[in-house]
């Protein structure tokens, strides 16, 4: 295995990292631009990071994500937690159903999720708002936490929550003292998953929000509509460090989690 | 025990098995479970006593480990009770009963240190935090283990891990001690020390210890009583050399250690020998039985002389030849062929260093025993 990649590999490399990456390395190079105009460039500037802070809808909007992203990510985790375990544990009938169930809004078109899910919210006479989008968003999000959390669940070895309850823990605590901690990286990954989907969707929150409760990427696209400013650049590069910086600790934690497994802890 | 000789009977003094007076710690009185259908364990009674080292034996598959998970409380038995100290178990689920396990794969808690491992049980106990201390010390140097208190299980050996296993389960102080295969993680050398080790702690606590094992060595070391299970009933209850010596059925001799079996019809009872007539000839032993009916004469290798000279006339004389031997260090088992088709196997210690084997494959030699080594088996 001494050879180092062919010519051939380096090429293909750069070529699909290029296509990639290139527009997210030029939105970023460009909200440091000093200039207005979008494609020229104007030397180094962090202007338009000020003017965002500065521009209290785009704030309004950044806040409002954040909080339907945290929210809605709590309760898609509990949740998929709850049916994660039922998966994998439970031994009663129509199993199979609620997994297809779970599964299929995996695959199910976001429009089609985000106007069945309006016509809910207005079969039911909910105001639209902060909550209608958050609901919706732990509904996106929950096929994924639980698909996360059950893969973990599956490969726990339910000796370790005999034993608790051996020492003397009820089942619940047994849970809470064992189960959980030893399955927490794959618990705070479903969150962070969670929370990322949430933070990037448009399609659903555009059905489901109403007045007052505008999240980033609606914002940003109604502006973009209107042509593009340096701002939207600047908000879009703090979105790719949040959203990157979340992907990368859900791979770290589970690679730790990993060494932890193959290490084998007295369990197969 | 009544109409079987007692063997061994004056150096065992701890028998309250045979005490009528004597109160059981733990009853299991005609349980039985099945899963799926499937019977696990079937109409089983059985008592075990306070201080006893008693042993589950049997393959796999045959019950032994359900009827352990009974007691922990992890499965719910479909008829009889459980009863420890009297008290009826059945309504009590796993963490009410001062009943502790050793689990198989050990079931550390992986992100908890040794120390907090140990201390689990006795925190659900609500003991005080000085005496969790102390008590962790106190167990880390019952299991040799001091200084690795705020070790990970995943920084430990296969068998510290064991240890702490076994530190776990006894630190919150358990009527009773189960151990589910507590050494079959462990190589051959290890596993022997384990044994010693084991017996020894339990020794000096005085917990009730109740080990399930498949391992027949291991449960003639280390157990008081055994209980030979198979199929999900109990066929033989008793000490290590009446298992041994004494077996109940065919099966408990053929499963615990080796055994030659001669099959034939009871001819005469003369006192405590009985004739069987067998294809071999006439053949004397001990045991009781009706004159004519099926039965079995079963001795053991090593009580099987090995003659290289024709002996002196006298009962169970068998003539043949050595078709293979194993040579073992210890001892050398010999497979004689008798007639076409029939081999009894006959072990030698291997008492003097005879690098020179004095008998090879296709020597004649002559094989008795003693009438009192063989037993006569009716089942």
């Amino acid at each position: 295995m001494g050879r180092g990649p062919s010519a051939f590999n380096i090429v293909s490399v750069v070529l699909g990292l290029a296509f990639l990456y290139a527009p997210i390395v030029i939105l970023v190079v460009y909200s440091f631009n000093a200039s207005r105009l979008v494609t020229v460039w104007g030397g180094f500037s962090t202007r338009w990071y000020a003017a965002l802070f500065q521009d209290r809808q785009m704030l309004d909007a950044i806040w409002v994500t954040l909080r339907v992203g945290v929210l809605s990510a709590t309760i898609a985790t509990v949740l998929g937690v709850i049916a994660a375990l039922a998966l994998v544990r439970g031994g009663f009938r129509g199993r199979l159903a609620l997994a297809g169930g779970i599964y299929a809004t995996l695959v199910m078109p976001e429009v089609i999720l985000g106007l069945s899910l309006l016509l809910l919210f207005v079969a039911a006479g909910l105001p639209r708002g902060f909550w209608t989008v958050t609901l919706s968003h732990a509904t996106l999000t929950l096929a994924y936490a639980t698909v996360v959390v059950q893969a973990r669940l599956r490969s726990f070895d339910v000796g370790l929550e005999e034993a608790a309850q051996d020492l003397g823990c009820p089942p619940w605590k047994a849970f809470v003292l064992v189960t959980l901690p030893v399955i927490a990286p794959a618990v705070a990954a479903a969150w962070m998953l969670a929370f990322t989907l949430s933070l990037d969707d448009l399609v659903i929150a555009s059905f489901t929000s109403g007045p007052g409760a505008t999240t980033l990427p609606m914002r940003l696209y109604s502006q973009v509509r209107l042509g593009v400013d340096p701002k939207i650049n600047a908000v879009s590069t703090l979105l790719i460090g949040l959203v990157a910086t979340g992907v990368i600790a859900v791979y770290l934690v589970q690679q730790r989690d990993e060494r932890h497994k193959r290490l084998g802890l007295g369990h197969t | 025990m009544s109409g079987r000789p007692q063997i061994g009977g004056a150096r065992q003094t701890f028998a309250p098995w045979d005490d009528p007076a004597a109160r059981p710690l733990v009853r299991f009185e005609g349980v039985s479970k099945g899963f799926d259908g499937a019977v696990a364990v079937d109409d089983v009674s059985l008592s075990i006593y306070e201080r006893e080292f008693f042993a589950l034996l049997g393959p796999s598959g045959c019950g032994k480990t359900t009827l352990m998970r009974l007691l922990a409380g992890f499965e719910t038995p479909d008829a009889g009770r459980i009863l420890l100290e009297g008290r009826d178990l059945g309504p009590e689920p796993p963490h009410r009963r001062p009943v502790h396990m050793m689990f198989q794969a050990y079931a550390l808690f992986p992100h908890l240190s040794v120390a907090e491992n140990i201390a689990f049980g006795l925190k659900r106990q609500g003991v005080a935090r000085a005496e969790i201390a102390a008590r962790i010390e106190e167990m880390l140097a019952l299991v040799k283990l001091e200084g690795l208190g705020r070790r990970r299980p995943d920084q430990l050996s296969g068998g510290q891990r064991q240890r702490v296993a076994l530190a776990r389960a006894l630190a919150p102080r358990p009527r009773i001690l189960l151990l589910d295969e507590p050494m079959a993680a462990l190589d051959k050398k290890l596993r022997e020390e384990t044994q010693f080790e084991l017996m020894a702690l339990q020794q000096t606590l005085g917990t009730t210890f109740m080990i399930v094992t498949h391992d027949q060595d291991e449960a003639m070391v280390v157990a008081d009583r055994i209980a030979v299970m198979r199929e999900g009933r109990i066929v033989q209850v008793g000490r290590p050399v009446e298992i041994y010596e004494a077996p109940a059925d065919r099966y408990v001799a053929g499963f615990v250690g080796d055994v030659n079996l001669f099959e034939g019809r009871i001819a005469a009872c003369e006192g405590p020998l009985i004739r069987l007539a067998t294809d071999d000839g006439a053949l004397d032993a001990e045991g009781a039985g009706v004159v004519g009916d099926a039965a079995w004469l079963a001795v053991r290798p090593e009580k099987v002389a090995v003659h290289t000279e024709p002996p002196a006339d006298g009962r169970n004389r068998l003539a043949g030849t050595v078709l293979d031997y194993g040579y073992l260090g210890d001892w050398t088992t010999y497979l004689v062929e008798t007639r076409p088709g029939r081999t009894i196997r006959a072990a030698r210690a291997n008492a003097t260093r005879t690098l020179l084997r004095p008998l090879g494959c296709g020597d004649p030699v002559w094989l008795t025993f003693a009438p009192s080594s063989a037993v006569v088996l009716t089942k």
